[in-house]
């Protein structure tokens, strides 16, 4: 009996090469594709088919998203929100980023342990935390009064304010880590060869550095951005009614309406956002062959 | 010669400017980097000393330090109901995905994948399709096959979140993995099977530690998805805390984010510490 599984097993490793021969690779993914389709494809083409099919084909859920002033406004605050998060992640992620490509040792250590604690941290424990700072008379508020800076308590919480500090909070990382990965990979001596032909250091970095560093810019914007759209957390804990974003719109039409269609509707068109994205930035950078190699 | 003296100070003055220029610059950039890093650190320096406090509402600092919102935590069934049942999913999850998650990356790394493209995509997918996506859409379907709320569906759902980091993280450690150390085996008169037991299987360990300590760590965080799958008896400890932020926030809340921070940061940085001490060893 186990010789024969034994010479079963050995017919299964036989391949030509290094390589497993079909049925055995076969054998070894299977479980893990159809488990993914009945899992995760399944539902998500059923949540993408009720958005048309409404029993017939349709496509009215959709003319109701463009024809509805309040939803164009959540989608529009949807981009801006994520354009601003985007954007000041990247001002804040290039300095650290840029220190941490030249630190060694236990600098380095010390370094990446304050990106990596926050990216290891509950997001649901962050917002927490940004309430505690944020609240009326939280910890900003006591320091601002305290100072002498204002006479009363702030309004910091529940608005717009709130959901971009906490949401550029959560995403930050996200930006430092590929960029500190592309600034990293800058052989020492481009720099220094650059200097010894008489550039400044400001040329050096504009000239140099900057371009090099370009790909992890470009990895880290694209993920900050896209995270940022399907943000559900952290605006519903730390955003207020006039901070409502995609996100919060579909969790409404399904949990408190039950309106599929039109939930299905939102999904498809921030998930088509989504991939869109993505094409574009593989197409423009190559991320395939990269990945390949 | 009369011009030589002359520009040598003009250049030592120049250089003495980039010099100063350059120690300003530097300065600015660990003035500016240490703010930044306080702004990542704030919220954990914060919820921690919360945690201890001894007043009802909010405060930081607190006034008075205290275990009260310990032992509330500790006394609490339905918080600690929450915690098991999270626990619980995350284990199940870790095992599920690191079984699946291993046996895809072998084929698809070692061996003949037809459409090996598309099962890539397949496998991939759950990381790029926003999350809210994913929880509405399983709970639309959850609905219909009565599994909210149930450990089977959160198992489910978890599962399929943390599968691309596994197959990511054992297929990067399978390509890096020298072939040759494979052959020899072999030609020391071990069968392939062997080869893959004594040789292979050994040499991902430190894979197979980052991927399940991601997978747990995903699963224990999961939010959103786990927000739509609760039910109001089952839910997970991240819905309850969802629900306690949104409602009352009181500090057992602090409480729970300390030990889940403590947690995580003992897990991964364990696991970032052995990365680290492996890639020193393969550089030595």
């Amino acid at each position: 009996m186990t010789a024969s599984l034994k010479r079963f097993a050995a017919t299964l490793w036989q391949a030509d090469g290094r390589r497993f021969p079909a049925p055995l690779s076969l054998l070894l993914v299977g479980p893990l594709v159809i488990g993914l389709c009945v899992a995760f494809i399944l539902p998500v083409g059923r949540l993408l088919a009720v958005s048309v099919w409404n029993p017939d084909f349709t496509l009215a859920e959709f003319v109701h998203i463009t024809e509805s002033p309040l939803y164009l406004r959540i989608l529009g605050r949807t981009f801006l929100l994520g354009g601003v998060v985007t954007v000041l992640t990247l001002v804040l992620a290039y300095p650290v980023a840029f220190l941490m490509a030249r630190l060694s040792g236990w600098r380095l250590a010390v370094a990446t342990a304050c990106v990596l604690v926050p990216l290891w941290t509950s997001v649901l424990v962050r917002s927490y935390a940004w309430i505690i700072i944020l609240q009326r008379n939280g910890l900003l508020n006591s320091i601002l009064t305290g100072l002498g800076l204002t006479d009363a308590p702030l309004p910091l919480l529940y608005n717009e304010l709130s959901v971009t500090i906490a949401m550029t909070h959560v995403l930050l990382p996200y930006m430092i880590l590929p960029i500190w990965a592309a600034l990293r990979t800058i052989p020492r001596d481009l720099p220094l060869a650059a200097q010894s032909l008489g550039a400044n250091a400001v040329r050096v970095f504009f000239l140099v550095v900057l371009p090099l560093s370009l790909p992890g810019v470009a990895s880290g914007v694209l993920m900050v951005f896209i995270l940022s759209l399907g943000f559900y957390v952290t605006p519903a804990l730390v955003g207020g009614p006039e901070t409502l974003m995609v996100a919060t719109l579909i969790g409404q039409q399904t949990t408190e309406l039950l309106n599929w269609p039109f939930a299905g509707a939102l999904a498809a068109l921030l998930l088509g956002i989504t991939l869109l994205l993505v094409t574009v930035f593989n197409r423009f950078l190559g991320l395939d062959k990269k990945a390949a190699s | 010669m009369t011009s030589h003296a002359h520009s040598a100070p003009a250049a030592n003055a120049a250089a003495r400017r980039q010099n100063l220029s350059k120690l300003l610059g530097d300065a600015l950039l660990k003035g500016v980097c240490a703010l930044i890093f306080l702004f990542l650190l704030l919220p954990t320096l914060v919820v921690i000393p919360t945690s201890f406090s001894d007043t009802q509402y909010l405060a930081f600092p607190p006034a008075h330090w205290s275990l009260r919102w310990y032992v509330a935590y500790f006394q609490d069934p339905e918080w600690i109901g929450a915690t098991l049942f999270s626990l619980k999913v995350a284990g199940l999850t870790t095992v599920a995905a690191m079984t699946f998650g291993t046996l895809g990356a072998l084929a698809l790394v070692r061996g003949r994948v037809p459409l090996k493209g598309a099962v890539r995509a397949v496998v991939l997918a759950p990381m790029i399709v926003p999350h809210i996506v994913i929880a509405v859409a399983m709970y639309m379907v959850y609905m219909k096959w009565n599994l909210l709320g149930s450990l089977t569906g959160f198992v489910l759902a978890h599962t399929v979140v943390c599968l691309p980091f596994v197959v990511i993280t054992v297929s990067a450690g399978l390509q890096k993995m020298d072939p040759s150390l494979e052959m020899a085996a072999a030609s020391l008169g071990a069968n392939r099977l062997r080869a893959f037991r004594h040789v292979t299987l050994p040499l991902l360990g430190p894979s197979f530690a980052t991927a399940a300590a991601f997978a747990f760590i995903t699963s224990l965080d999961e939010a959103v998805i786990s927000y739509f799958l609760s039910s109001s008896t089952e839910k997970t400890l991240t819905r309850k805390m969802f629900e306690d932020i949104d409602f009352d926030l009181s500090p057992t809340i602090a409480v729970v984010s300390t030990l889940i921070i403590v947690m995580s940061v003992l897990l991964m940085g364990t696991i970032e510490g052995l990365r680290a001490r492996a890639a020193r060893r393969a550089k030595a």
